[in-house]
């Protein structure tokens, strides 16, 4: 009762910061997109650098978040900025990883057939191997945007606002309400964010491809 | 036509192609065969560039395939791949289309050519352009892998083991249509396959390899009678004997050995006796010393005999007669041609040695099949 009491005397306050999150999850994952599907395509046309690239990505992906934001505080100061580079950083890999085994995977026959009839190396990309590998590459963001819905509420550690802010403040203070009026809607959000980019997911699998075609 | 000229292929210090020269027509279909790893996929590759000879060159129609840009050289040669070369994200037509689509041909011109090609295989455009390959058969879905190396018109088809994956029956119907198509639309198909009734089936010309080089380029019915190595010998199999070719059947192989005979003395009244104890109506008649003079039927005693008579003014004489080593085929040929109902079959000597019936034919080609009949 006096938790949800609490909640109805800080709802505005509570859905600024939940679109403060919801900013910093897309902006995020939006630029791991624009870098991890890029990269992961120069990457299955580099195999041998490919190794090494997602050799470093994996190291960087298991360096404590923690850790990271403590650098970028260092580095870039307090704020959002900070906060959105590091939680970029980490959208990057399983985005990365799907999309060059989600192209690496599609059948060496498909691409033979494509090249064989005439095909150009980009029309190969963008007519066989993209739209194959695309239901995979969706679920390299799913699980991103899940992932950072959960990693951005320490971003609020350094100041970066959102859901995290309400965490650290109860934290800081012994307030049970304060952390859960962070973590409750962090968690809807992942949920959230889960069930509806894997919605897409099916919308945008080929047809062809759909298990009851 | 297309040219080899001293096509080799290296990788490494491995040779996979050893300089092959060789010609095929146009219109031509020719199937590469051979064990696998004797170089058949690398050769047909080569045509259209998806693999390069080093040193060497494939000339098509006189043009130097390696001077020509790859993917517009590949866009004017059909090219079909074990099944599940169809794009899985795309439908029937689409996949169809996807060379003319390239080649930025209208989308009424398309429509055009997905019709007309279902129409060439049987499969009614309604029910079927805008599936997608998980829903078809694999027989259908290689029946729309052809069409879509036939979609652009191209004069020059390559198959690569495209029947590989099909069950016996689906592949049998799949090659008898190829082969049709391609003397309706007249095409040069270039076919690899491991599968020597498959080569005997479809191919004007046979190019045997083995190990880089060619062993023979013959007709199906030179490379059966003449094979040129053992290893030819040992593809063909089933088709041949240990020590070569089949030898042709004799008649004797298709004969019944008894055979009621009378002698040219007999009267008609004990003819047709013997006729009717044994049920037949003709008698093969011989002379004093057995040699064969003609045949006599009932009816010819009803219609001109006497009783009491001799036969000797009723013999037929016109009666169809092969030597006992003579070729079955021809034998086969008299017995359906005349108008009797047997051929007699005779030794050296001329003396009767059997006779060929409808009966003893049916036995003599089943029992070949089946072993002894009991009938």
């Amino acid at each position: 009762m006096k938790l949800i009491n609490f909640f109805t005397n800080n709802s505005q306050a509570m859905l600024v910061s939940l679109g403060q999150h919801i900013a910093l999850v897309l902006v995020s994952v939006g630029i791991g997109i624009l870098i991890a599907i890029p990269l992961g395509i120069l990457l299955t046309r580099h195999k041998k650098a490919a190794a090494y690239v997602l050799a470093v990505a994996g190291m960087v992906q298991t360096i404590p978040g923690l850790v990271m934001l403590g650098f970028a505080l260092i580095l870039m100061g307090i704020g959002t900025l900070p906060a959105l580079a590091v939680l970029s950083v980490y959208s990057i890999l399983p985005i990365l990883r799907n999309t060059y085994t989600g192209i690496i995977e599609v059948l060496p026959s498909y691409k033979d057939a494509a090249k064989g009839i005439g095909m150009t190396k980009s029309q190969v990309l963008f007519k066989v191997e993209l739209p194959l590998a695309l239901p995979a590459i969706v679920s390299g963001i799913r699980i991103s945007a899940v992932y950072i819905v959960s990693w951005a509420t320490l971003a609020g550690m350094i100041g970066a606002g959102g859901l995290g802010d309400w965490i650290w403040t109860g934290l800081a203070t012994y307030n049970t309400d304060y952390i859960l009026a962070g973590a409750i809607p962090s968690a809807i959000l992942a949920f959230a964010f889960s069930a509806l980019i894997g919605l897409v997911q099916k919308l945008i699998t080929p047809k062809g491809l759909r298990r009851n075609a | 036509m297309i040219e080899f000229k001293n096509v080799t292929k290296r990788y490494g210090s491995k040779t996979i192609l050893h300089d092959l020269s060789f010609t095929i027509k146009t219109g031509e279909f020719v199937v590469l065969i051979g064990p696998s790893g004797c170089g058949k996929t690398t050769t047909l590759r080569t045509i259209n560039r998806l693999i390069e000879p080093k040193p060497g060159t494939v000339f098509i129609d006189g043009e130097d395939v390696t001077q020509q840009n790859a993917v517009e050289l590949r866009r004017k040669i059909g090219y079909v791949i074990q099944q599940i070369g169809l794009f899985p994200n795309m439908t029937v037509e689409q996949n169809i289309c996807v060379v003319p689509k390239l080649l930025k041909y209208s989308k009424d011109e398309c429509d055009r050519i997905v019709r007309e090609l279902l129409a060439l295989v049987d499969m009614p455009y309604e029910e079927n352009a805008h599936k997608y390959p998980s829903e078809l058969s694999g027989g259908q879905q290689q029946r729309i892998g052809v069409l879509r190396a036939l979609a652009a018109s191209p004069p020059v088809i390559l198959m690569d083991e495209p029947f590989g994956a099909l069950d016996p029956v689906t592949r049998d119907s799949l090659q008898e249509e190829v082969k049709r198509i391609q003397k309706k639309l007249k095409k040069t198909i270039v076919f690899v396959t491991h599968d020597m009734d498959e080569a005997l089936r479809l191919a004007d010309t046979i190019i045997f390899m083995d190990g880089g080089h060619i062993v023979q380029m013959a007709s199906p019915e030179e490379m059966l009678q003449n094979p040129a190595s053992k290893v030819i010998k040992n593809f063909m199999g089933k088709h041949m004997n240990e020590d070569g070719p089949v030898a042709p059947l004799l008649a004797e192989e298709f004969m019944k050995k008894k055979v009621y005979k009378v002698y040219k003395s007999a009267k008609t009244l004990e003819s047709i006796e013997l006729m009717s104890k044994r049920d037949i109506n003709s008698l093969v008649v011989i002379d004093d010393d057995d040699t064969y003079l003609g045949t006599l039927s009932i009816e010819d005693i009803k219609a001109r005999g006497k009783a009491g008579r001799s036969i000797a003014e009723l013999i037929n004489s016109e009666t169809m007669t092969v030597g006992r080593k003579d070729d079955a085929k021809d034998a086969l040929d008299k017995l359906l041609s005349s108008t009797s109902n047997y051929v007699v079959v005779l030794n050296d000597n001329r003396t009767v040695a059997g006779i060929i019936t409808r009966t003893s034919t049916a036995k003599a080609m089943g029992e070949a099949l089946w072993g002894d009949l009991s009938a």
